[in-house]
C-alpha cells in the first residue's frame, strides 16, 4: 500500500529525514517510535503534504501512485488520513458542517453524488456511536472549546467518518488518560479492517497495549534503525532509548 | 509557500465580478455638472412640488460651504464634483405601470441579476423595488401590500402621492446639513424607495430595494424612507451592483427609519458595488449615511451589512434610542480585498431611559486592502440605565492588508454599562492544513474558515440573503490565502 523509498526531507534548510525506507501493506499496523525530535511528526507531514517540509530526495508511492505528486486534499482522497497530534479549533464551522463537506468531497472523488441529509445524518449517527464519541461535540464548532481527550476522540470521529485506507496516527496517546486512551484505541481497533493500515506514532508502548503493531520501528535521526515485532516496543519500554542514542546492539 | 500564495491570488483576482456587465439601454442623461440649474432640472423632470426644490436647494447652499471629510482612515482621490452626471434614467417607452411598459433589455438586466420583476415569477415573498441609475424601475407587490395599508413606492412617487408623509418624515433623522455627502444627497438625490408600515401591521413579505448602477460617468443619489408606525414589523433588505468600469463612481446615499412605539425594523443590506479591478483600478465610491431612530417606547431597529463590493466603503448605520426601553443592534462583516478601503462602523446614541444596543463588527481584510471599524457608543445625561455591547473582530489574509479600530466611548450617565472587546487575528495556515488534510481545497476552506469567523453575523439575515452572502463572502476572498 504504502512504499517509501530513501526518503530525504528538510525544514528550512535543515535535514530531519535523511533515507527513509519503510513498506506498510494492506491489513498491518506499524508503530514509529523514536525519542523527540528524530522525525517522526516530520515523516507524518511528508506523507500528508505539509507544505514546510520540503523532499529532496527519494520516493513514496501510495497504491501505486506518486504520493508526493500529489497535493494534501487529493492524498486525503486516495485515503490518507491523519490523527493530529494537536487538533486546530475553526470557531463557527460546525463538526456537522464540517464532515458533511469533508464526505461529500471524498464521494466526488470517487465519482458519486453528495449524500442525502438522512443519509448522512444516519452516518454520522452510527459512527458516533462507533467511537464512543459525546453526541453532543458534534454539534459545536470544530474542535472548539474541546478538552485535549474531546479533540484526540474528535480526530477517531473523523476517522470513522471518511474510512480512510492508511491512517497516521501521531501521538494520538499524549495528553489522554487511561479511559480516553481506551476508547480512541477501540476505535481505532474497530476500525480495522484487511484492506487497511493503520501506522501508529507514539513515544510510548502504553497506546500498543491497546492497539498492537505487527511491526515496530525505531526512527532515530532521520532514520530507522531498528525495525522488529511487537516485542521491540516492550524492549524500548524498558530499556528507554539511551542505547539506540549510544549505537548499541544495532 | 509564497509562489502558491501568488499563484492563488492570481486566480482570484481573474476570478470575475459577476455583476460587471453593462445594459445597452437608451438613457436619457442631463449634462455634467452641478449647480441650482441642474437641480432645478432634476426637480422639473420629477414634477416636484415646490417645497421639494426648496428643501434641495437649501441643501446644496449649505452643501457649497462645507468641505469634504478628511477624518475617516482613507485615502481619497480627489473627485471633481463638476464632472459627474447627477441624473441618468432609462428611458420609458410609456408610462409606468404594469410590467409590459418596461424596457425587455432592463427586465433582462434584472433578470440576470436574480431579480425578476414579474410578481408570479418570485419564489418568495419578498417585494422589490428596482432601483437603475437615477430611476426606480418597478416596485413589485404594491397592489398586495396596499390592501394591508402598506405603502411600498419609488420616492419619486411618494412625494407626489403621500406628500404629507414624505414632508413629515423626510430628513427628521438624517437633516441636510448632517454632514457633506448628506448634504450632497439632499441636493441631487433622484429617486429611492418610500415604505409606510401602519398601526399594528406586521408586513407579510420582506421588502427590498435593489439598487443598480448603468450608466457611466454618473452617480447614484437615492434615498431611503422607512417609517414603522406603533406596534408594526417590518423587514428590509438592500442589495447593490455596479458594471466595471475603469472610472470611479460615485454613491452617496441616504437611509432614514423611523420606529415608533413598540415598532420593530430589521434592515439588512448586502453590498456588493463593483470593487475595482487587483491593481485597485476602477470602483465604487460608497459614501452613505443610514440613520435610524427608535423614536417611541420600546422599538426595536437592527441593521445587519455585509460589505463585500466598493472601492472605498464610508459608512456607518447608526442609531438614536430616544424612546425609553428601545433597542438597536448591527451586525456587520466588512470584507476587503485587493486595494479595497472601508471605514466603516456605527454610532448608539442612548438618549431614552434603559436604552439598550449590541454592536458586533466583523472585519476581513486581504490583498493590500485596509479596512477600519470605527464606532461611537454616546451615552446622554438621561439615559438612565444604559447598557452597551460592543465585539469588534478582525480577521487578516496575508500580511499586506490593514486592520484598525476606532472605538469612541462618551458616557455621561453612571448608571450606565458600556463593554467593549475586541480582537485580532490571522487566518492559520494549521486551520487550512487541517482542512486540506480531511480533502478540502484551500479555497473551500478559506470559505469555510471565514463563513465560520462570520457566522454571528450571517445568522441575522434572513434566510435566502444568508446564502447569497455566504457565497459572497468566499469568491470576494478566493484564494487570498495561500
Amino acid at each position: 500500500m504504502l512504499v517509501i523509498k530513501d526518503l530525504h526531507a528538510k525544514i528550512n534548510d535543515k535535514e530531519i529525514l535523511k533515507g527513509i525506507n519503510l513498506e506498510v501493506k494492506a491489513g498491518e499496523v506499524h508503530a514509529i517510535m523514536g525519542p523527540n525530535g528524530s522525525g517522526k511528526s516530520t515523516l507524518a507531514s511528508v506523507l500528508t503534504g505539509r507544505e514546510l517540509v520540503e523532499v529532496t530526495h527519494g520516493q513514496v508511492e501510495f497504491n501505486g501512485k506518486n504520493l508526493l505528486e500529489m497535493s494534501p486534499e487529493i492524498r486525503s482522497r486516495e485515503g490518507i488520513f491523519l490523527s493530529f497530534q494537536y487538533p486546530v479549533e475553526i470557531p463557527g464551522v460546525s463538526m456537522v458542517n464540517f464532515m458533511k463537506a469533508a464526505v461529500n468531497e471524498h464521494r466526488k472523488y470517487k465519482g458519486l453524488g453528495p449524500l442525502s441529509a438522512s443519509d448522512f445524518l444516519k452516518l454520522l449517527r452510527e459512527r458516533k456511536e462507533l467511537v464512543e464519541i459525546d453526541s453532543a461535540l458534534t454539534n459545536r464548532s470544530v474542535n472548539e472549546g474541546f478538552s485535549g481527550g474531546e479533540k484526540k476522540k474528535n480526530e477517531i470521529f473523523q476517522m470513522a467518518m471518511l474510512e480512510p485506507k492508511l491512517a497516521i496516527l501521531d501521538e494520538t496517546d499524549s495528553g489522554l488518560d487511561i479511559d480516553a486512551l481506551r476508547i480512541v484505541a477501540n476505535g481505532v481497533n474497530k476500525l480495522k479492517r484487511p484492506d487497511n493500515a493503520v501506522v501508529v506514532i507514539t513515544h510510548y508502548q502504553r497506546l500498543l497495549d491497546y492497539i498492537v503493531p505487527d511491526f515496530v520501528h525505531i526512527l532515530y535521526n532521520g532514520r530507522i534503525v531498528k525495525s522488529a515485532g511487537k516485542e521491540l516496543a516492550l524492549e524500548l519500554e524498558k530499556k528507554g532509548y539511551d542505547w539506540i542514542k549510544n549505537g548499541e546492539d544495532l | 509557500m509564497t509562489d502558491e500564495q501568488d499563484k492563488i491570488l492570481d486566480e482570484v483576482t481573474n476570478s470575475e465580478y459577476k455583476y460587471g456587465f453593462v445594459t445597452d439601454v437608451e438613457t436619457e442623461m442631463i449634462p455634467k455638472g452641478l449647480n441650482e440649474d441642474v437641480i432645478r432640472m432634476i426637480s422639473k423632470k420629477k414634477e416636484e412640488p415646490d417645497w421639494m426644490l426648496e428643501f434641495r436647494l437649501n441643501a446644496f447652499r449649505h452643501w457649497q460651504k462645507m468641505e469634504m471629510p478628511t477624518w475617516a482612515h482613507l485615502t481619497i482621490p480627489e473627485i471633481n464634483y463638476q464632472d459627474i452626471i447627477y441624473y441618468a434614467a432609462p428611458k420609458r417607452k410609456a408610462a409606468p405601470g404594469s410590467l409590459d411598459e418596461i424596457d425587455p433589455e432592463l427586465k433582462a438586466t434584472f433578470d440576470k441579476l436574480g431579480i425578476p420583476l414579474e410578481e408570479q415569477k418570485m419564489l418568495t415573498g419578498v417585494a422589490v423595488d428596482a432601483v437603475m441609475d437615477s430611476t426606480s424601475v418597478k416596485t413589485t407587490f404594491r397592489e398586495t401590500l396596499a390592501e394591508q395599508g402598506i405603502i411600498f413606492c419609488s420616492m419619486t412617487e411618494a412625494i407626489k402621492e403621500h406628500p404629507d408623509l414624505v414632508r413629515k418624515y423626510l430628513a427628521s433623522v438624517v437633516p441636510p446639513t448632517d454632514n457633506f455627502f448628506a448634504a450632497l444627497n439632499s441636493a441631487v438625490f433622484s429617486d429611492g424607495s418610500f415604505c409606510y408600515i401602519p398601526k399594528g401591521v406586521r408586513c407579510p413579505m420582506e421588502l427590498s430595494t435593489y439598487f443598480r448602477i448603468n450608466a457611466a460617468n454618473t452617480g447614484q443619489f437615492e434615498r431611503t424612507l422607512i417609517v414603522a408606525d406603533d406596534d408594526s414589523y417590518v423587514s428590509y433588505l438592500e442589495g447593490c451592483t455596479a458594471p466595471m468600469r475603469d472610472e470611479n463612481q460615485l454613491h452617496a446615499a441616504i437611509v432614514e427609519i423611523i420606529a415608533m412605539e413598540n415598532a420593530e425594523v430589521k434592515y439588512s443590506t448586502v453590498q456588493n458595488w463593483y470593487p475595482g479591478d487587483k491593481n485597485g483600478k476602477g470602483g465604487i465610491y460608497n459614501f452613505v449615511t443610514k440613520r435610524g431612530m427608535c423614536r417611541g417606547k420600546n422599538s426595536k431597529i437592527s441593521w445587519t451589512q455585509v460589505e463585500t463590493g466598493s472601492a472605498i466603503t464610508w459608512k456607518y448605520p447608526s442609531c438614536i434610542l430616544l424612546g425609553d426601553n428601545s433597542y438597536s443592534e448591527f451586525y456587520s462583516v466588512a470584507v476587503t480585498n485587493n486595494y479595497q478601503q472601508a471605514d466603516t462602523g456605527t454610532k448608539m446614541i442612548h438618549i431614552g431611559k434603559n436604552t439598550r444596543s449590541r454592536i458586533v463588527s466583523k472585519g476581513i481584510s486581504a490583498g493590500f486592502s485596509n479596512n477600519s471599524y470605527r464606532g461611537l457608543v454616546k451615552v446622554l445625561k438621561g439615559a438612565e440605565n444604559a447598557r452597551n455591547f460592543s465585539q469588534c473582530d478582525s480577521l487578516l489574509l496575508g500580511d499586506k492588508c490593514g486592520a484598525h479600530t476606532f472605538p469612541y466611548l462618551e458616557v455621561e450617565n453612571p448608571s450606565s454599562i458600556v463593554e467593549h472587546e475586541a480582537t485580532t487575528s490571522k487566518i492559520g495556515e494549521d486551520q487550512i492544513f487541517y482542512c486540506n488534510q480531511r480533502g478540502l481545497s484551500t479555497e473551500d476552506a478559506v470559505g469555510l474558515i471565514i463563513n465560520g469567523y462570520a457566522k454571528e453575523v450571517l445568522n441575522k439575515l434572513p434566510m435566502e440573503f444568508a446564502v447569497e452572502a455566504q457565497k459572497l463572502l468566499q469568491i470576494s476572498l478566493e484564494g487570498s490565502v495561500g
